[in-house]
Formats: structure tokens, C-alpha cells, sequence
């Protein structure tokens, strides 16, 4: 078709719409347009994951709504609908605002967010953003659905309070009520042992002992580094009272691998590594998750983490709501995005849906291994007059969010 | 074995009723072998063949990896079974009870149908957005029909005319064309959609969707639009375990009945006014539903407790669980 002169395919079209008539007609309409932003910020150059076997990921994020925007399209197409994506990535503590500017200028009217908390505040707080909503995909910040929270903006990456709650329901059932906790000496770190912290005491468990794991990052290749660390880990841990597990919080990923088999105590490990709570991982198939690996591996020649998932459930939430309701405006598309009738399959086993009081997406959360899912939280027998999976992170009474 | 001595514990059989057993298994010499209801498990890579009778496991069949759907050729010789990690259809003598021969079906094939008129068998293939059609006979590829994200529930009207192809992601109905092997309608309906099955006189295709919890009837005379929605509510559950997935539908429009997957109930829907009757209490994670012949009994397979439930239709009652293999998915009665 683009061989063609315009004014030709202008013939061509009509022709096609006299010669068939009205249903030809219709489907030569232009489509309705809902135009996404993607707004990402590069790897600090210092962040790789401490294993050798994670590859360092430069598209993370990015890749899962790229998938999302073929995943809408294909229904799109039936429905005179299709949806656009731009792309913006800013340099670590780059500007926000002209890169949100940037994304405008090109049409977008809804806006993920792969940012991290501080950068994402700063994208809100930005008077170009107007009344558009923005999806945050990435930043498990409790403040961000708390007392900063902002009517246009949702989450769909797990709070780190809903991550601590399904570890602890797991725990709960395995009866291992006794943690120990050690974490890192980053402000993330801080947060989420507020969080553990916060899960042990709703669900009964008890913290015996904490530490802080002191030192800063170490080389990712150094030569026989586990000598020193084979030595190092029993003797900082030795001290704990008698305990079920050993709780790692280290988000960051830059001590915690080191921990499992070289604690004193012969005690599992959990937390950010080990036995982790996260929103996806690759060993995840079941209720489909398979199909949605394969397509993410065909697309970015590589797992899907997170992030990416986070990124793909914000652009699937638009999809779905703007099918359901057959509209692409902003106000149509997020009154049917928050209602009851709102449900998104998201290959967890449950529908996922935003909760009103704080415009977080409630979702089943995987524990797993490194290689093996070992089960999904909430965990069955922690009730909730709503649904269990309001048993995952702040619930409306507790939440200090008030639009 | 176990055959003649439940026999032999049974209390004596009047003579009068023994006359009109005899009787009617003169009259319908066929009916004295007993019905045979194949059964797939899904992670034991077997089929389990269950006695009619003693409702019992009498066979186990090997399979390929990760059998799930299964249908009988026209003529009851084969049972067809799609075999997903070996992407294949692997097609079993009912004679020998052996797989006899296998035929490449695309990228995971998930659920088969049979053409009532042609040697064709419909797959849906969930990794490639297509359904394709095989020639069971001839053994070649006749096409592959283009629809939305992840087909899964295939349905056929009983005169062969259309077919319902379910999309999972795209939550869509395609309504294909058997002729044309084309789709020429696409329906929204509930999230993430199972399962598609035809009312018995073809009016009306009903389709369930597990995301939702709900079913879709379409209908198929005039509008190909959904008529209505069912809903369902069982008490004491919570709504997110309520999962449609398994439709049977009697052939006298009186019943239908809905596999309602981790909620461990199949519902019991009147086929006219679409009123939910009642809810059955089965084994866990049920997943897919068989009428037997007389459609005297309805049985389930529970998925997450290895078993399969029997149900008596007359009185709605589960009268039976029998164990089977790990993960059983679908679930056929030799017709």
C-alpha cells in the first residue's frame, strides 16, 4: 500500500466501500487511537545482579509493554481500536519533565512509568502531566500508596508491604514462625525491613534478632571470593537466638545471594533471595503463564521480570477496559478501569483489579525458589471480608491515602 | 477379578427384575459391553479408562507429554487425544487401547474437535493465535484459520456449519465459517474464555470464561451476538475461586451443567430460562465435564485432587469419587 499515490489509494479505498457496502465502509474508518507513553530511567551503571547467571538488563520494563501493545492490538483489530506507544528513557537523575514533554508532544494521554520513587513524585508533581494518568510499573514505594498518593496515578507492581504479607502467609502455613532478619544498608533495604517488619507482626510471627549487613557492594567477579564469604556469613550470624528462617532484605541484590548454605544454623533462607515473593519469574506457568513467557521470549529474547510484567498489566489494563467499553477517552476508560465489573486475566489464577482507596492493582503473589514456584500467596485459610487477596498489603481502614 | 467378586457380594436380584434385565439386553444386544469413559492426566502423561459399571480405573493408557483434550473419530474406532509438549494429536486404537499413531498438530495444541461431516479435526494452537485443521484420514494440514491471542475452547455446531474459536487473552468469541474456514464474527465475552459447546439443536453456542465466572450464550440463528450472561454465586465462596471452565448440555434442553474449577462445585443451569438450580459439591479444581450416553450420569475431573467425580443426574446428586492420575484435564464417554 505505500507504493500507492495517495489520491489513488483514496480510489482504491472507496471503490472497495461502494462496491461492498456498509461493513466495508466501517472497517475503512479510521481507528479509535489510545496513545501511551513509556517513561523509563537508564541502569545506574553500578546496579548488576550479583550472580554471573542474571544477565544485565538494559530494556527491563520497556519490553513488557511493548508485548502489551501487541496483546491489545490483537483484539483492537476487531474492534476499530489500536493502540500506540512512545518510548522515552532519561538519564539516572535526568530531567523528567522534559521527557514527559516530550511524550506529550506525541500524543500520549496515558503514561507508564518504569521510574523509580523519587523521579515518579517528580513526574506527578510536573504541571505538563495535566489530568493524564500515570501507571506506575516499578516503584514498590508503601508512600507512594499512602500518604503521597495521587489520584492519577496506579500502581501495578506489588507494594512492598503486599511482597512481606505473601512471604509472611507462606511462612504462616509452613509454621516457621521464628525469623531472624538481616538487611542491607540501603534506604530501599530500610523500607522493606519496616515492611517484613509490619507482615511478622499481622501474621503472628516473631522477629528473634536483626542485623545489618554492613559492608558495600563487593566485585561481581572476583576470584575465590567465596573463601572469604564462607568464613564471614557463620560468624555474623552466629549470634542469633534459635530460629525457623533466615529473612535476607536486600533489593539491590548485592549481598544476599551469598547467604543461603553459609549460615551457622542449618535454616533456610528467604526474603530477596532464596525463597523470594515477587510478582513474576520465569519458573511461573501455570493458568497460562506459559503462553505469556513464550510470547515475551519471541518478542525480547529474554525472560520477563517483574518490572516488565508490571509495565505489561498497565498497558493490558487500558486494552481491557477500553474493549469492555468500547471508548478510548480518559474518563470512560478509567470509571470502568476502577468498577466492579473490572477484571484482568493476568495468568495468576485470580482476576487482578485496582483497589479504590488507593489505586493499587490487588494480585496474586508467587513464592518461589530460583528454579521452582513453591506456591502462590494469600495462602488459603487468611480470610478477608472483601478478598483474600485484600489480605496482601495496606487495607483501606490502615491506609493513611486519602484522594 | 474385582468384577466377580463385587458380583458375587451383590444381594440376591429378584427374578422378576433379572427377566427384564435380560430382557432389555436382548433387545439391545450392544448395551451389554459396558461404557468406557477415557480420562486425561495432564502431568502423569496416561490416559485412565474407567468401567461404566464398577466405576473403576481398568486400563491406563501411555500417552505422550501433557495430554488434555480428547475426541472420538466419526466412525468410534480411534480416540484422538492432543498430546501439548509433544505437539502432537496421538491417535488411539479402541480396540487394543494403544496409541497407533501420532500426527504433527502445530505448537501446543490445547483442545480438538471433530467435524461431524468431513475426517476433519479442528486444533486449537495457543502459542501461534490460529486454529488448525487436519485431515485424519488423508493425515495432511488443510489450513490454518487466523483468530485472536491464546485460542483455547473450540466448539461445532452439530450440523458443522460454524465454529466457535475462544481466545483467552483476546477475551473474544470468533465465529468461524466451516466452509469458508474463515472467521467471520468476533463476540466479546467474559475474561479469559474456556470453553465453547453448541446446544444440541445448534441455536445457541455457550461459552465460559474462567476470569470472569461467567457463561456467554451466543446466539447462532440470526445475530451471533450474546444473548445473555450467566452468573454465578456460590455461597460461603469467595467469588475469585468461582471459574468457569467445563460445559456439558443435555440433548433434551433441560440441563446444562458448568465446571466451576477451585471452587469445587459444578453448577446446575436450566438450559431455557439460563436459572441457576443448584451447585455440586466435587473433588478440587474442577475442570472438564462428560454426559454418559443415556445422560444418566455426569462425570468431572478434578484437576488439583487427582480424581473424578460421579454424579447421578437424576436427583443431582455426587454419588462417587474415583481416583485417577495426576492433574486429570478432559474427560469422554465411548459413544
Amino acid at each position: 500500500m505505500e507504493t500507492l499515490s495517495r489520491p489513488f489509494h483514496w480510489l482504491v479505498v472507496s471503490g472497495i466501500a461502494v462496491g461492498l457496502g456498509w461493513s466495508a465502509a466501517l472497517s475503512a474508518d479510521t481507528p479509535d487511537t489510545l496513545t501511551l507513553g513509556y517513561l523509563g530511567m537508564e541502569r545506574p551503571d553500578d546496579r548488576e545482579p550479583l550472580s554471573v547467571l542474571d544477565p544485565v538488563l538494559d530494556d527491563e520494563g520497556l519490553q513488557g509493554a511493548r508485548l502489551a501493545i501487541d496483546d491489545n492490538n490483537a483484539t483492537a483489530q476487531f474492534l476499530d481500536q489500536e493502540f500506540v506507544l512512545h518510548e522515552e528513557e532519561i538519564a539516572v537523575d535526568g530531567e523528567v519533565g522534559e521527557a514527559l514533554e516530550r511524550l506529550i508532544d506525541q500524543g500520549a494521554d496515558w503514561i507508564v512509568s518504569d521510574l523509580p520513587a523519587e523521579a515518579l513524585l517528580e513526574l506527578m508533581a510536573h504541571p505538563a502531566l495535566g489530568d493524564r494518568a500515570v501507571f506506575n510499573a516499578r516503584a514498590p514505594d508503601d508512600v507512594l500508596r499512602g500518604e503521597s498518593c495521587h489520584p492519577n496515578l496506579y500502581h501495578t507492581t506489588p507494594s512492598r508491604r503486599m511482597l512481606a504479607d505473601a512471604l509472611a502467609q507462606f511462612l504462616g502455613y509452613k509454621q516457621w514462625q521464628r525469623w531472624t532478619l538481616v538487611y542491607g544498608n540501603t534506604d530501599e533495604d530500610r523500607l522493606l525491613a519496616e515492611a517484613l517488619r509490619a507482615a511478622a507482626e499481622r501474621y503472628g510471627h516473631r522477629i528473634v534478632g536483626e542485623k545489618m549487613w554492613p559492608h558495600d557492594p563487593m566485585s561481581r567477579r572476583a576470584e575465590g571470593g567465596f573463601h572469604a564469604i564462607q568464613r564471614e556469613i557463620p560468624v555474623f550470624v552466629q549470634d542469633f537466638p534459635e530460629y525457623d528462617v533466615l529473612v535476607i532484605a536486600d533489593e539491590t541484590d548485592y549481598f544476599g545471594e551469598y547467604f543461603p548454605y553459609q549460615t551457622w544454623a542449618p535454616r533456610p533462607v528467604v526474603g530477596t533471595q532464596g525463597l523470594i515473593a515477587t510478582a513474576w519469574h520465569r519458573a511461573h506457568e501455570s493458568w497460562g503463564g506459559v503462553q505469556l513467557q513464550r510470547r515475551f521470549e519471541d518478542l525480547a529474547d529474554r525472560w520477563m521480570t517483574p518490572r516488565d510484567f508490571g509495565a505489561w498489566l498497565a498497558v493490558r489494563s487500558l486494552g481491557e477496559a477500553a474493549a469492555r467499553t468500547g471508548a478510548v477517552d480518559r474518563e470512560t476508560v478509567l470509571d470502568y478501569m476502577l468498577g466492579e465489573e473490572f477484571e484482568l486475566a493476568g495468568y495468576l489464577g485470580l482476576p487482578v483489579s485496582y483497589r479504590t482507596w488507593n489505586h493499587q492493582l490487588r494480585q496474586p503473589i508467587l513464592i518461589t525458589g530460583p528454579r521452582m514456584v513453591a506456591s502462590v500467596s494469600p495462602q488459603e485459610g487468611y480470610l478477608h471480608p472483601r478478598t483474600p487477596l485484600d489480605s496482601l498489603g495496606a487495607d483501606e481502614g490502615e491506609s493513611s491515602c486519602r484522594f | 477379578m474385582s468384577l466377580l467378586s463385587s458380583r458375587a457380594r451383590r444381594p440376591a436380584i429378584p427374578p422378576v427384575a433379572l427377566g427384564l434385565a435380560l430382557g432389555g439386553l436382548l433387545a439391545l444386544p450392544l448395551a451389554a459391553q459396558a461404557e468406557r469413559i477415557f480420562v486425561s492426566n495432564e502431568k502423569d502423561n496416561t490416559l485412565s479408562v474407567i468401567d461404566g459399571e464398577s466405576l473403576e480405573v481398568v486400563e491406563t493408557i501411555q500417552v505422550g507429554r501433557r495430554p488434555r483434550s480428547m475426541a472420538f473419530s466419526h466412525d468410534g474406532s480411534e480416540l484422538f487425544v492432543a498430546v501439548g509438549d509433544d505437539e502432537a494429536i496421538d491417535m488411539i486404537d479402541l480396540e487394543t487401547l494403544e496409541v497407533v499413531r501420532s500426527q504433527s498438530s502445530g505448537e501446543d495444541p490445547e483442545v480438538i474437535r471433530v467435524d461431524p461431516n468431513r475426517p476433519y479435526l479442528y486444533v486449537s494452537n495457543e502459542d501461534d493465535n490460529i486454529v488448525t485443521v487436519l485431515d485424519y484420514e488423508a493425515r495432511t494440514r488443510v489450513t490454518e484459520i487466523p483468530v485472536g491471542v491464546e485460542p483455547e475452547g473450540l466448539g461445532i455446531s452439530p450440523d458443522g456449519r460454524w465454529l466457535v474459536s475462544t481466545t483467552e487473552t483476546s477475551n473474544m468469541a470468533h465465529i468461524v465459517d466451516a466452509e469458508r474456514m474463515e472467521a467471520v464474527y468476533h463476540r466479546l465475552v467474559g475474561a479469559r474464555p474456556r470453553h465453547a459447546e453448541f446446544t444440541h439443536d445448534g441455536r445457541e453456542a455457550w461459552v465460559s470464561a474462567e476470569i470472569a465466572g461467567t457463561v456467554s450464550i451466543l446466539d447462532m440463528e440470526e445475530t451471533f451476538d450474546v444473548e445473555h450472561t450467566i452468573r454465578f454465586e456460590v455461597p460461603g465462596v469467595p467469588r475469585e475461586t468461582v471459574q468457569a471452565v467445563g460445559v456439558e448440555l443435555t440433548a433434551d434442553g433441560r440441563y446444562a451443567f458448568v465446571a466451576l474449577g477451585p471452587s469445587n462445585r459444578v453448577a446446575v443451569v436450566d438450559q431455557q430460562s439460563y436459572e441457576v438450580l443448584d451447585y455440586i459439591l466435587v473433588g478440587q479444581r474442577v475442570w472438564h465435564l462428560a454426559l454418559n450416553g443415556d445422560e444418566s450420569r455426569l462425570y468431572t475431573t478434578n484437576g488439583v485432587s487427582g480424581d473424578v467425580t460421579v454424579i447421578e443426574v437424576d436427583g443431582l446428586e455426587a454419588v462417587k469419587s474415583i481416583p485417577v492420575g495426576r492433574f486429570p484435564w478432559g474427560v469422554v464417554v465411548e459413544p
